[in-house]
């Protein structure tokens, strides 16, 4: 296998608030390959944002990175300048966020928010960076780019300023891209569109992206690898198909249950019970024990190790699913 | 069909109008052409609800789905078209029907943050409407706010929190309960799930059925997600732009879409079992409900519009018993009209 673009190893990002540490990463590790997408999967509070953001190297006070390592081409992040994080933010990384409006200045032009991006790592003409810009919105599917150029962000629908967005995140072809939840707020229909004009440029360009969603079947149709993350810690990762066809931790198993539309219409969900736990307060043992109806006496004693499957997967559970369970 | 009719609508029409404001009317006297600007939220929706039946409303954002839920619930009136509640008109109504109307049917909101007052105890917020309405004296109040709070899954013991001392889930709880506390025959969920955890809101649809089980509900359930609408409900109603497109049993309309748009929205969402898949796409944007197109609102981006489309309106044909589509395709074809 190629070398991989991003290899996290065991990441911790913590929160010290007021109330106490809050975990919100705890002990993440994997890696990405060139040209591969990997979903990162979670509800709200799994902390998959949070590990989106401390690979950016966006984590604010009373947040910061604890332990472990981040590298991307084999070079490390983590402990780096915020000035040697800015050359590397937008050149080599990029990310796309859920709402573009928060992404876009709402009182610049189009053009001028692109061409500063191109600026902001290359010294070329004013006339080159418009060339790009052009280039970078045509390559996302918009309409008549040179135009469109001159609008603000305001003038574009949700669906044409998300494109927007993925085009400033494509100008300087990063090497990876992270996307959060970014067709979460967006019709169906739309996001069907994005999905598409993304899953073309990854191919095209070789870029590899780590989709964050709550979605499983958007992770379904777009990824070739998924981590499942349940209160900070990866829960469960490999293959799509091996995870969501047989998935061997409880909490995958419940989440893929709990999806309407592939159970038979009528039938009762099956359901987690119980909800996530705050992160200040985690159990001792495996925190999804609480919820978890194969807990066993050890589940409560310590937290279960990282164990190896077969093909490439991973898991933490003492008492996994079986596979006829699974069926 | 063999339950009894709960509720019919018949054309119903909604229109906003956003009137011209001073300076437009200055800039009129100058010699300027400022109009009103109308939006057709919803336009000429014939729809019944049986008892204890799950109507699905189905579409995507600038569709009318809820604004016709809120003409449903009796919180909009109809520009033009009738409400008849179990045969009767509302706009004909006594008093005292009127009132059952009101009451029985109720509405549960998207975001139970902005419809809960954060300043007042969840025990109070539930057991308001049934003291005003007298369906309980004050001193039975405590013991009915009580069992709501069993039904619906809450902890009893919870009755003296505020809304925000509840996770997303729970609260999606209390609203439901507040809606339950005025004996309803009729939920109208507007989007109920859709800000909830995928594990959460399994719970509160497996508690929506438990609930149309053990009271015999109905719903009118509008939501954008299919996989959901697929699940719950017994019929769907496709909107776009205003109009139903598409109406019919559950299980056909996932069978044999028949209109275009239809098609395009189930081939659009994501499926589990649909692996590394290429996603197809509908092109173009959702017009604005502002400027909606002539004719078919869906012929700019329909695969197969022709001349026809754009110039009339599709008709209502009935495909089968209750499966209504609105498309020239199933009525003479799309070449120009005679």
């Amino acid at each position: 296998m190629a070398e991989p673009v991003l290899a996290v190893d065991n990441l911790a990002t913590h929160f010290f608030t007021r109330d106490g540490v809050v975990k919100s990463v705890d002990g993440v590790s994997f890696t990405v390959a060139p040209g591969e997408v990997l979903g990162l999967v979670g509800e709200s509070g799994s902390g998959k944002s949070v590990t989106g953001f401390s690979i950016m190297g966006l984590i604010d006070p009373p947040g910061r990175i604890v332990s472990g390592s981040i590298r991307l081409k084999g070079e490390e992040l983590v402990g780096r300048t915020e000035a040697e994080m800015r050359a590397v933010r937008g050149r080599s990384l990029a990310m796309i966020f859920q709402d573009p409006m928060m992404t876009l200045n709402p009182v610049l032009r189009i053009d001028t928010q692109m061409m500063e991006a191109v600026h902001a790592h290359e010294n070329v003409s004013e006339k080159a960076a418009r060339d790009r810009a052009v280039q970078a919105l045509a390559q996302v599917g918009i309409p008549s780019p040179e135009e469109r150029l001159s609008a603000y962000p305001h003038q574009f629908s949700g669906g044409m300023r998300q494109r927007v967005a993925i085009a400033i995140a494509l100008i300087h072809r990063p090497a990876l891209i992270i996307a959060d939840e970014p067709t979460t707020a967006l019709d169906v229909t739309i996001q069907s569109q994005i999905l598409a004009e993304v899953q073309k440029l990854c191919a095209e360009s070789g870029t590899a992206l780590v989709w964050i969603t709550h979605d499983l079947a958007v992770v379904a149709g777009l990824a070739d690898r998924v981590a499942v993350m349940y209160a900070g810690r990866i829960v469960e990762q490999g293959p799509v198909d091996d995870v969501l066809d047989r998935p061997l931790h409880p909490y995958t198993h419940g989440l893929i249950g709990s999806v309407p539309g592939d159970s038979l219409p009528g039938k009762r969900l099956m359901q987690i019970p119980g909800s996530t736990p705050s992160l200040g307060r985690l159990p001792p043992g495996c925190a999804f024990e609480p919820r978890c109806s194969r807990a066993v006496e050890a589940c409560r004693a310590a937290a279960p190790p990282l164990m190896q499957g077969a093909g490439g997967r991973a898991y933490r559970c003492i008492n996994p699913v079986s596979a006829e369970e699974a069926a | 069909m063999a339950a009894q009719e709960l509720l019919r609508i018949e054309g119903i029409s909604k229109r906003f109008v956003k009137p011209v404001d001073l300076a437009g009317r200055i800039a009129n006297m100058m010699g300027a052409s400022n109009r009103e600007s109308v939006v057709h939220a919803v336009d000429g929706v014939d729809l019944t609800v049986a008892e204890g039946e799950v109507v699905a409303l189905v579409g995507e954002s600038g569709c009318g789905k809820s604004t016709l839920g809120r003409v449903i619930a009796g919180i909009h009136e109809a520009t033009k078209g009738r409400v008849f509640w179990r045969g009767q008109d509302i706009a004909k109504m006594d008093s005292a029907a009127r009132q059952a109307f009101t009451l029985g049917a109720q509405m549960i909101f998207q975001d139970p943050m902005s419809s809960l007052n954060p300043r007042i105890r969840a025990g109070e917020i539930v057991g308001e409407a049934p003291r005003v309405h007298g369906l309980v004296d004050a001193a039975g109040q405590a013991e009915y706010v009580a069992n709501l709070f069993r039904q619906v899954g809450l902890d009893p013991d919870y009755r003296r929190r505020f809304p925000h001392q509840f996770s997303g889930g729970q609260r999606a709880r209390i609203g439901i309960a507040r809606a339950l506390a005025v004996k309803p025959k009729l939920l109208v969920c507007d989007e109920s799930v859709a800000a909830l955890d995928v594990s959460i809101q399994a719970q509160v649809l497996n508690l929506f059925m438990d609930l149309r089980e053990a009271l015999g509900l109905a719903y009118v359930f509008i939501s954008h997600d299919l996989g959901v609408v697929r699940h719950i409900s017994d019929r769907i109603f496709i909107m776009y732009l205003g109009r139903v497109i598409e109406s019919g049993r559950t299980d056909e309309i996932f069978r044999a879409p028949a209109h275009p748009y239809t098609r395009a929205l189930l081939d659009n969402v994501p499926r589990l079992d649909a692996r590394k898949r290429s996603f197809s796409t509908v092109k173009g944007e959702i017009p604005s409900p502002l400027h909606p197109p002539p004719g078919c609102h869906f012929h700019p981006r329909c695969p197969v519009a022709g001349p026809r489309c754009a110039i009339e309106v599709p008709r209502r044909t009935t495909l089968s018993e209750g499966r209504i589509v609105a498309c020239h395709l199933a009525d003479g074809g799309v070449s120009a009209a005679a």
